[in-house]
């Protein structure tokens, strides 16, 4: 852990990491929109709507894992006080909501021809609004502070708290009885999805992680540099003082 | 366990000292609930079936209300620095303020929701209810609360993001408290909802106290 917090090695990781990323993304998502929008077979029941899965579905997956991901930076940045672990939370957090605001804006699409509204306020897209407002929280709290430390203590901690949403998210279909469909692929026993849908999806799921991890290193390199330009003005305003 | 009690005294003699600011938060439940049969037109159908989740969302406003000055003196006047270098626990000082914060803004709140149930024309079996779900409810609302206040304290604008971000976290409360008014409504057995406030209240307990600790850390480093 503390080998990766030094931001140095971190910035050449990322360098080394990124060519890799992209050469598997760009394939899977090729690959993935290929077979999910021309060559996958259409729904007995949903027709041609049913390929909106293969970019929503694949959304709030990331979605998910973006928070996850923000809850565990958070730990660490509070638990061993990384800086590196409060600027991954800080890069994360936006793709995190972007992704978050796909999978609603998808999922809408996808309830009107199917489900006959745009919104029903049943336990899942509820609780993914409610992932979407706690995105936006933690972006408002690092934007509230002066001191970025204690911008980063402060949004980690709500980080935290809001994780209790993330099971809440994946077992609402299965608490309530609600109109969103109950899980299909991630169950006890085979999945229940056909294979020729299931292929293009996990091929999408793979394209979506993949540049999800990218803007997040791309993101990662901008705060790095961000940091280091004001650590050199810093520099340069007290070399100014001192003469 | 002294400096719990020593600090809830306090907070208690201070709301009082500030004649009428102590009340403010049920003053905004009853003002902003009646409201609404002015706006909506006083059906009294219409009134007695919104009035049970129409009072549980006033009772997350008002207790938002009254969230920001949770911390906020004790920050300004230096008390604050004072409480985190005390022998006692941080996280039992926090549940002193919350519990001061609850007895001024949720117990009021549950006294005065029977009689504005009966301005809404609630039916007794939901005015049941509906107490039953604040009195479960509200102290959740405080400790949840607190967590936020205490982590924006400092910040700019931070009534706002105060509001921001309790209110997501304030959404399943809201859900189970109206839950539990509909079903003591309609004669269903309101027990399962009961049960996840009561869960929740327990959750918050553990919980809460111990967040708004660790972020009252951060201001005084």
């Amino acid at each position: 852990m503390h080998r990766f917090a030094n931001p140095a090695r971190f910035l050449r990781l990322a360098r080394a990491l990124q060519p890799w990323l992209l050469a598997v993304t760009l394939p899977c998502l090729v690959a993935g929109l290929y077979y999910g929008l021309f060559n996958s077979p259409i729904d007995y029941q949903q027709k041609d709507t049913v390929r909106i899965m293969y970019v929503h579905v694949p959304a709030a997956w990331t979605a998910m894992f973006g928070y996850a991901m923000l809850a565990v930076a958070s730990a660490i940045g509070l638990i061993w006080k990384h800086p590196l672990a409060d600027l991954a939370g800080k890069a994360v957090a936006p793709i995190g909501a972007g992704f978050t605001a796909i999978a609603l804006a998808t999922g809408s699409l996808w309830g009107k021809p199917t489900w006959g509204t745009w919104w029903v306020w049943d336990a899942r897209l509820t609780s993914v609004v409610v992932l979407l407002f706690l995105y936006l929280g933690y972006i408002a709290i690092w934007n509230a502070f002066e001191q970025p430390q204690r911008a980063a203590k402060a949004a980690a901690v709500l980080a935290l708290v809001g994780i209790v949403n993330l099971p809440i998210i994946k077992f609402s279909v299965d608490w309530w009885n609600t109109l969103h469909q109950p899980a299909s692929i991630t169950r006890m026993g085979a999945s229940a999805i056909d294979p020729a849908m299931l292929t293009p999806l996990l091929l999408m799921a793979g394209a979506y992680m993949g540049l999800f991890l990218l803007l997040f290193l791309l993101r990662m390199r901008v705060e790095l540099a961000e940091r280091r330009v004001a650590a050199l003005q810093l520099a340069r305003s007290r070399a100014g003082e001192a003469r | 366990m002294s400096g719990f009690l020593a600090i809830l005294a306090r907070d208690l003699k201070l709301a009082r000292a500030e004649s009428g600011g102590a009340l403010l938060a049920v003053q905004f439940f009853a003002l902003g609930a009646l409201l609404f049969p002015l706006g909506l037109g006083p059906e009294p159908a219409m009134l007695s079936r919104i009035g049970g989740g129409l009072l549980a969302v006033m009772a997350l406003l008002a207790t938002l209300l009254a969230l920001d000055r949770l911390f906020q003196q004790d920050h300004e006047d230096g008390t604050l620095d004072l409480l985190l270098t005390a022998p006692t626990p941080l996280w039992s000082l926090v549940m002193g303020k919350t519990l001061a914060h609850w007895l001024l803004t949720g117990g009021p709140m549950i006294v005065a929701a029977p009689v504005l149930g009966i301005l809404l024309q609630m039916s007794w079996p939901a005015i049941a209810g509906l107490v039953v779900a604040l009195a479960l409810g509200t102290p959740t609302l405080s400790l949840v609360g607190a967590i936020g206040a205490s982590l924006t304290l400092g910040a700019r604008r931070g009534g706002v993001l105060l509001a921001l971000l309790v209110l997501p976290l304030y959404i399943p409360v809201l859900i189970f408290m109206s839950g539990t008014v509909t079903a003591a409504e309609t004669g269903l057995a309101f027990g399962a909802h009961v049960s996840i406030l009561g869960a929740l209240l327990l959750l918050s307990l553990v919980l809460a106290p111990w967040a708004a600790a660790v972020a009252l850390r951060q201001t005084g480093e």
